[in-house]
């Protein structure tokens, strides 16, 4: 089934220098493999292709079932400079959660 | 050993008031630590210290201190912060005020000094010190004279010399966040500062609670699950000898700790895990293990590091020229399409006036229609209210100021249904920008100074 992230993952994101970065846990070491091989950088970068003007870097934390994304160049500047309302990505983490994956339906909990 | 209870009570300056002083009343503590500064608060206390040379450091912690003075003394709490800024010997003569005010002494204040680092900027690039840009490579020279604060992260060790010495409030300036609980930690247990595994978790420890209710249900991806948001707890860590560690939370209060907020936290503002560069020690967050073991409780251990650097982080701040944003509210039918041509109106009128902006000096942003997330979130086909909000950025305040005009005739000179204008035109602000650099850690440590004094 093709679901947003937010059915089995959860997400926080903050600023990085003029970056942010944006943690995704999955629910299960299950859905942790799910988001290894679908939530590459390439996927994440197209996603946020109208904020992030530069590259996006993917570090794996497994103990925790979860991966970091570092958002280059998605905050207009960064801290005091950015004329952006959200100049410290705090809603990175929220709208990667909508990013969509597959997930085999066994493995979805109930309704998140 | 028993474990030693250590709180953080304020995750940023601007943090709510109440929770140090619920954190203290709420149930056991030993430590409270709180952290006071932003990126560039520091710059804003170099202003107020040149206008009053007693100035320069977060009032708001005094007023923490005239709440609960007489409860720290009487139950031998102890509170650690930053909240020294520019001037914690000012600081401190505040603090022994308050207190001959209140009737209360017998009790220590620590000052560790040696973060600033401003007056010798010169004598650092003279001495072939690049103080190079982290985010860009640039050299700080070419800037030198727009900087308006300098300040090296010191580590935990001049606290730990604070204590030691009897303090029972450390007041600091610039030193790194986790050090507020890593310093207590290494005092309780006298933990060796090349044991990096200990130092680290001491480090991940105060990562953990540095941003207040962020790791007890606050800004947490599952909001709806969180009881009590409005009562949230503010963190404890239950330290012990050998680096573990429970987070926690004061019982009847609301929020949760659980595995899943205490993830989400560890990966609050974080670059390479495996390479958390700290004044102490280089912590290693995927050694990390997590077990929730009751409720509210998450035992946190397993966690390795490795050796310090040879360099301190810089927070340096520099004026960037000006900045002005202004809203209006637009409403009715047709809202976005009216909101874009009063925000072009805006933009033609100050072409005819002689005004012209660089394209990527500009902003506009309609709220409302997932401006936060262009491109990410779907906006709505016809919302039936959207704010308009425009910024400028320029090195000349007077074209600041004239944009600053051209918000308040929308009102009736505009599409209809532009309402909210209220506060008056949006004022030219400097900008004060954020220049993050390494330095030999050499040049500071040998200069940073402790002293402790009774009430």
């Amino acid at each position: 089934m093709r679901v947003p992230l937010s059915r089995v993952a959860h997400a926080r994101s903050g600023d990085k220098g003029d970056g942010s970065n944006v943690g995704l846990i999955a629910d299960t070491p299950e859905i942790f493999e799910l988001l290894r091989a679908q939530v590459t950088a390439e996927r994440v970068k197209e996603h946020f292709r109208e904020v992030c003007r530069g590259a996006v870097e993917r570090y794996e934390v497994p103990n925790l079932g979860a991966l970091n994304f570092i958002l280059h160049d998605s905050l207009g500047g960064g801290g005091t400079e950015s004329l952006k309302t959200d100049a410290q990505g705090k809603t990175h983490g929220q709208g990667l959660l909508t990013l969509e994956i597959e997930v085999p339906a066994e493995l979805l909990a109930e309704d998140r | 050993m028993r474990a030693v209870r250590i709180g953080n009570g304020q995750g940023f300056w601007g943090d709510s008031v109440d929770a140090p002083v619920e954190l203290l009343r709420g149930g056991e503590i030993d430590y409270i630590g709180m952290d006071y500064l932003a990126e560039v608060t520091l710059s804003i206390m170099m202003r107020q210290k040149l206008k009053d040379p007693a100035a320069g450091y977060a009032t708001d912690f005094i007023g923490f201190v005239r709440r609960v003075l007489p409860e720290l003394v009487e139950r031998n709490v102890k509170v650690i912060c930053n909240a020294g800024g520019l001037n914690p010997q000012g600081a401190r003569a505040r603090v022994f005020e308050v207190a001959r005010e209140l009737g209360v002494g017998g009790f220590k204040v620590g000052v560790v000094e040696g973060d600033d680092i401003l007056p010798r900027l010169p004598e650092l690039i003279a001495a072939g010190h690049e103080l190079a840009n982290m985010e860009t490579g640039e050299p700080i020279a070419p800037i030198v004279d727009r900087v308006t604060s300098a300040n090296a992260y010191l580590g935990a060790r001049g606290v730990v010399e604070a204590l030691g010495a009897g303090a029972l409030i450390v007041l600091c300036g610039r030193i790194t966040d986790t050090a507020l609980a890593l310093a207590p930690m290494a005092h309780e247990f006298g933990w060796d500062f090349e044991d990096w595994d200990r130092l680290s978790a001491g480090t991940i420890a105060g990562h953990v609670i540095e941003c207040g209710a962020q790791c007890t249900g606050g800004n947490f991806s599952r909001w709806w699950e969180v009881p009590d948001l409005w009562n949230v707890g503010y963190p404890v860590v239950e330290a012990h000898e050998d680096g573990t560690f429970v987070v926690t939370k004061h019982e009847g209060t609301g929020g949760m700790v659980t595995v899943d907020t205490v993830s989400e936290q560890l990966l609050y503002e974080m670059g390479d895990p495996r390479q958390y560069v700290g004044p102490d020690c280089v912590a290693d967050f995927t050694s990390v293990r997590l077990a929730q073991e009751g409720l509210d409780r998450v035992r946190v251990s397993g966690i390795r590091g490795g050796p310090r650097t040879p360099f301190l982080k810089v927070s340096a701040s520099y004026l960037e020229g000006y900045k002005a944003t202004g809203q209006i509210t637009v409403s009715g039918p047709r809202a976005v399409e009216k909101a874009r041509l009063a925000a072009e109106t805006v933009w033609k009128r100050l072409e005819r006036a002689g005004v012209r902006f660089a394209p990527e000096q500009t902003t506009v942003e309609l709220l409302g229609t997932g401006a936060c997330l262009p491109g990410v979130l779907a906006p709505p086909a016809d919302p039936p209210e959207v704010v308009l909000r425009l910024g400028v950025r320029d090195g000349d305040r007077d074209k600041l100021a004239r944009f600053g005009m051209e918000i308040a005739p929308l009102v009736t000179a505009g599409p209809p249904g532009v309402t909210g204008f209220a506060g008056g035109r949006p004022k030219p602000q400097e900008v004060v920008a954020y220049w993050p650099a390494l330095l030999a850690r050499e040049e500071v440590e040998g200069r940073v100074t402790v002293s402790v004094e009774e009430a």
